[in-house]
């Protein structure tokens, strides 16, 4: 029973994970019709950037030549409770908004111009991004796995156990993972619904040229889909180093097609689909792991896919809209 | 030919007095390498109610698309109140209050008919009280529009969404309201209500471009009309008068 709990637990944070990036998917997919297939590499790139910004806000082994200015920073920001809330704070807004911008960049160069070209042409530009992101990293960067810690080891975040009862652990990296993403959602959610960009989004994703008649900038709408997508998937990247404890120039790959299989299986272009989606996969590979064995899991993940396609071709909250042609 | 002379005569067939509010001059529009309109030449005057009657694929609803930015012409000059619309981007066009209500209805399916309606004002962030004004003049226009306002656009019948699709053009608060095939697919009653409508709205100010294939009842309402065919003008004149013209009675009206 407690290892059951203990799964469940896993996978209820896994899903966060999942659920932020599968709306990345579905945002574009509402609107463009397209399936962003470089928003893996987006993860990854938040994962990298956070570590980036972590490294310069708190890691003394970087304040040196011309960084060593921020010295009295990192003073503040590695002494106490309200240091830390300010670097967490600080790293997932500026990580949140530099992959964001990259995300509206990528839009502009690799998929705007082919706005009007026949489908597979933006989906090939996308796997072009893709290739071309993962590689910039391997170059650029590092080939190597990057220890999400400071030069000296330590982690910017140490996990502690909050609640112990049975055999069940529930970590503080838990709690603030699925709490963050939960409110993330939620206030996406309430932003397309009640806002009136967001209302401009819908009726973007419902019928574009008719938005535009109504006044809609639909290039600006576009773009801060491909901001607000990234942004958030950029968040589980970084929650992703902190929780698995490293990066590498690959690691958007599985969790990427995981999110796209979330995003599928709540019914793509469904905001609240992608939520759902993304915490029933997180649970459905975490108890399948921990139950059949750990090799499974991906198989399981994937076996859901299929019967939910089968069953509800449009996904769970997918509604039957017919093709645009 | 002969008995077409007579109309086309008539350059200047001018008959309000209004304002010059909407000006094509020898407008070319392309699709890819398809040149579909051969250089249009349209005035609308303030006041107005004019339509462009013609065959499928004549250029009607291309004309429309340009002249709201959905397509730039390739040649030629769109003037809106003296100024020159040609070229802007359709959310630009819409800024000027040019309102388009487009061929098959292309209301909002999964938005309930308020937020439709809501979309229709999504530019007069200015104006709330006016905005909520408006609504109320819908609603009172198309009362089963109020009756359905917490559904969602797509469950409406065609009938409904037709109205819908008038009601969110005029939440814009238009200066120049342009209709592409407002009666399509409708039922003969529905579409009587559609063109009291039109009537109504002209008569409380609003200019009006209409596209129609039901040539009769277009241009028994219209003032003027203009005939196109494979991408040109080849008739113009009064409403009344080319309701009369032999040709027109042969080939739109149905006639022997």
């Amino acid at each position: 029973m407690s290892y059951l709990l203990s799964q469940l637990i896993n996978g209820i944070t896994l899903g966060g994970l999942y659920a932020l990036v599968a709306l990345g998917y579905t945002l574009v997919y509402g609107i463009l019709l397209m399936i962003n297939f470089a928003h893996s590499e987006l993860f990854m790139a938040g994962g990298y950037v956070g570590l980036g910004v972590l490294k310069v806000l708190s890691d003394g082994a970087v304040a040196t030549g011309p960084l060593a200015f921020m010295k009295p920073a990192q003073t503040f920001f590695n002494s106490g409770m309200l240091g830390f809330v300010a670097l967490m704070a600080a790293t997932f807004l500026i990580s949140a908004v530099i992959v964001g911008l990259l995300g509206v960049l990528i839009e502009r160069f690799a998929y705007r111009p082919l706005r009007h070209a026949p489908r597979l042409a933006p989906l090939i530009s996308a796997i072009g991004v893709s290739i071309f992101l993962q590689n910039a990293v391997l170059l650029w960067v590092s080939s190597k796995q990057l220890p999400y810690s400071r030069a000296d080891g330590t982690a910017f975040v140490t996990s502690h156990t909050l609640l112990k009862f049975g055999g069940v652990e529930i970590t503080t990296m838990q709690v603030f993972i699925v709490v963050t993403s939960l409110l993330l959602l939620l206030f996406l959610d309430t932003f397309v619904a009640r806002t009136r960009i967001g209302r401009a989004m819908r009726a973007t994703s419902q019928d574009r040229e008719a938005a535009g008649l109504m006044g809609v900038d639909i290039n600006s709408v576009i773009a801060l889909a491909f901001f607000i997508g990234p942004a958030l998937g950029a968040v589980a990247g970084v929650f992703n180093g902190m929780y698995y404890g490293s990066v590498k120039y690959n690691m958007g790959f599985i969790p990427g097609i995981k999110s796209f299989t979330a995003a599928v299986v709540g019914g793509i272009g469904n905001l609240r689909g992608a939520m759902l989606g993304g915490f029933l996969l997180g649970i459905v590979e975490s108890l399948a792991g921990g139950f059949l064995e750990t090799g499974y899991k991906d198989v399981i993940a994937f076996i859901v896919l299929v019967l939910v396609l089968i069953f509800r071709p449009g996904g769970l909250l997918g509604e039957a809209v017919a093709e645009k042609v | 030919m002969s008995d077409t002379t007579s109309t086309t005569a008539m350059v200047a067939p001018v008959t309000g007095s209004g304002a010059l509010v909407l000006q094509l001059k020898n407008v070319h529009t392309f699709y890819g390498a398809i040149e579909a309109l051969k250089g249009i030449s349209v005035d609308v005057r303030e006041g107005e109610i004019v339509t462009l009657i013609g065959a499928n694929g004549a250029g009607k609803s291309t004309t429309l698309k340009t002249i709201s930015g959905l397509l730039a012409p390739k040649v030629g000059e769109i003037t809106f109140m003296g100024e020159k619309i040609s070229g802007m981007k359709v959310h630009d066009v819409a800024a000027k209050r040019v309102v388009q209500v487009p061929e098959g209805r292309r209301i909002f399916p999964r938005m309930t008919v308020e937020e439709n309606l809501g979309m229709g004002a999504f530019l007069r962030t200015k104006d709330p009280e006016g905005v909520k004004s408006t609504l109320e003049l819908v609603y009172e226009l198309f009362p089963r529009l109020r009756e359905r306002r917490a559904q969602k656009g797509g469950t409406l019948s065609g009938g409904e969404q037709q109205m819908l699709a008038m009601g969110r053009g005029m939440m814009a608060d238009p200066k120049l309201l342009m209709l592409d095939e407002p009666s399509m697919g409708l039922a003969p009653v529905v579409v009587e209500t559609i063109f009291e409508t039109i009537e109504t709205l002209n008569k409380a100010g609003i200019t009006i471009l209409l596209v129609e294939q039901n040539a009769a009842m277009a241009l028994a309402i219209a003032d003027r009309g203009y005939v196109l065919e494979t991408g040109s003008v080849v008739l113009q004149g009064p409403g009344k008068e080319l309701l009369h013209d032999e040709k027109v009675r042969k080939t739109y009206l149905g006639e022997a």
